[in-house]
């Protein structure tokens, strides 16, 4: 039976790896290449590496780092920020990368997708749509953001989501903005919005602070996967850093519990 | 010695590293003129099938390898669409595979126990290996976890060549060992110490 992926997302700023908290107020938790080994050591079932500086600076991809990343990582890995081209996503996963996630560069130009397919095939190519509610007195609904939350876009998230889907996506990230780093569980509701709409496998970040919660989007919506970064980067009500990650006797024991089976 | 052949597509670079981490030399071969050294085989390959073939017969290395694996029966091991160019042909294109294990690689999409499930197979699931396979002959005593990305899968023609299969919606042929000839549609080299074990088997093959 396929099992849910559990997915430590870290996010890449000035050449550190940080953790932000809606988006904002960056916090300095270690060296890449030095989580990496960690979650090799803890067997984790993949890891989403995003770098959040490459796109709002418009700079194209560090490979110096996706080089030593994919050469350290013994698990899958996907790899986004800064990727503009099939060229590109091309370069990254002959470097040993499996996936390659695009946001910004998707959402503004939907036909790169198909190049992208065409060129590292359709599933490794990942489409990451960072949604937050909607502000203002009688806003409802959510809204499509990227460049960090920065630029608003106009889409339907799930109208963009199924777009992009069509277009050549072979996996649809959502991340939260409103959740990040608040380690409060995921929103459930926009989560099954999109599980609903999508056939390709979708995976949610944004939001996860504990184990439970994990299970309660695993329960909700199925096989999915579970994406988080504070959970897995700090330890305690005082966010100490630590990194850490379920043992297989735990992930059994989500599962088992979360899907019944 | 293991060869890696390097024909452009695929993760030469985590087959490298994980023979390092077993102790076993492998290099990468990009040329025809290394192959012969290779008492050992791994044919990697990601993304579109007909892509994969393509690049393979464009290497200048296709001859020999055919030349090694059914002259000299040098064991070789296809990883993901390496696994899938071991057969005639597949429904993602239109160009013959090497035809080395016969079979069919056929869509996912188009069977109707996992046309509805989510495309592609992507994550973690358990192999359940063949009694006997020497593939998994060491060290898959519990239920082994593999990781999957694929929306095509091998049909092998005669069963007797099935090592393994993988349950998405049915059971599908996962690894393929016919005579020295193996594949497998999951990665290995992605697949912490499940992935180490099978790959150690084939070198102590």
């Amino acid at each position: 039976m396929l099992r849910p992926r559990i997915i430590p997302c870290l996010l890449v700023h000035q050449g550190g790896l940080v953790k932000t908290q809606g988006f904002k107020d960056p916090k300095y938790v270690g060296d890449p290449i030095n989580a990496v080994r960690i979650f090799n050591e803890k067997e984790a079932d993949e890891l989403m590496v995003l770098d959040i500086d490459a796109t709002v600076k418009k700079v194209e991809p560090d490979f110096g780092l996706i080089a030593k990343l994919a050469a350290e990582c013994r698990m899958p890995l996907c790899y986004g920020g800064g990727i503009t081209t099939a060229k590109q996503a091309a370069r990254i996963v002959d470097m040993g990368v499996e996936k390659v996630a695009v946001s910004a560069t998707a959402i503004t130009n939907p036909a790169i997708l198909p190049e992208m397919a065409a060129a590292v095939g359709r599933q490794s190519v990942v489409a990451v749509i960072d949604v937050r509610s909607r502000r203002g007195p009688f806003a409802k609904g959510y809204e499509v953001c990227t460049h960090n939350g920065k630029t608003i876009h106009k889409h339907d998230p799930v109208a963009l989501a199924k777009q992009l889907q069509d277009a050549g996506a072979g996996e649809i990230v959502v991340n939260s903005i409103d959740r990040d780093g608040f380690m409060q569980g995921y929103d459930l509701d926009l989560a099954s919005q999109f599980k609903q709409a999508l056939k390709v496998p979708v995976t949610f970040l944004g939001g996860a602070g504990a184990l439970d919660h994990l299970g309660d989007l695993l329960s909700k919506l199925g096989v999915v996967g579970a994406a988080a970064g504070s959970l897995f980067v700090f330890k305690g009500k005082y966010r100490a850093v630590l990194i850490n990650y379920p043992t297989p006797e735990q992930k059994v024991k989500l599962c088992r519990e979360a899907l019944r089976y | 010695m293991i060869c890696i052949v390097d024909y452009g597509v695929g993760n030469i670079q985590s087959f490298l590293n994980l023979f390092k981490r077993l102790g076993v030399e492998a290099r990468r071969a990009d040329t025809p003129d290394i192959l012969p050294y290779a008492d050992r085989l791994v044919l990697p390959g990601v993304g579109h099938f007909d892509h994969a073939m393509q690049r393979l017969n464009d290497s200048g290395m296709r001859p020999k390898l055919e030349e090694l694996v059914l002259g000299a029966q040098v064991p070789v091991i296809g990883i993901c669409v390496g696994m899938q160019m071991l057969a005639n042909g597949s429904d993602e294109g239109n160009l013959p595979g090497l035809n080395w294990v016969p079979g069919r690689v056929r869509a996912f999409a188009n069977q109707h126990q996992s046309s509805n499930l989510p495309m592609p197979h992507m994550g973690w699931n358990e192999l359940q290996p063949r009694v006997g396979s020497r593939l998994f002959s060491k060290g898959f005593e519990d239920a082994p976890q593999f990781y999957f990305l694929h929306s095509y899968f091998f049909d092998a023609q005669d069963k007797q060549d099935v090592a393994a299969t993988a349950c998405y919606g049915f059971d599908f042929d996962a690894a393929v060992s016919r005579g020295h000839i193996h594949g497998v549609q999951c990665h290995p080299e992605k697949s912490h110490h499940w992935g180490e074990q099978l790959l150690k088997n084939f070198v102590e093959l």
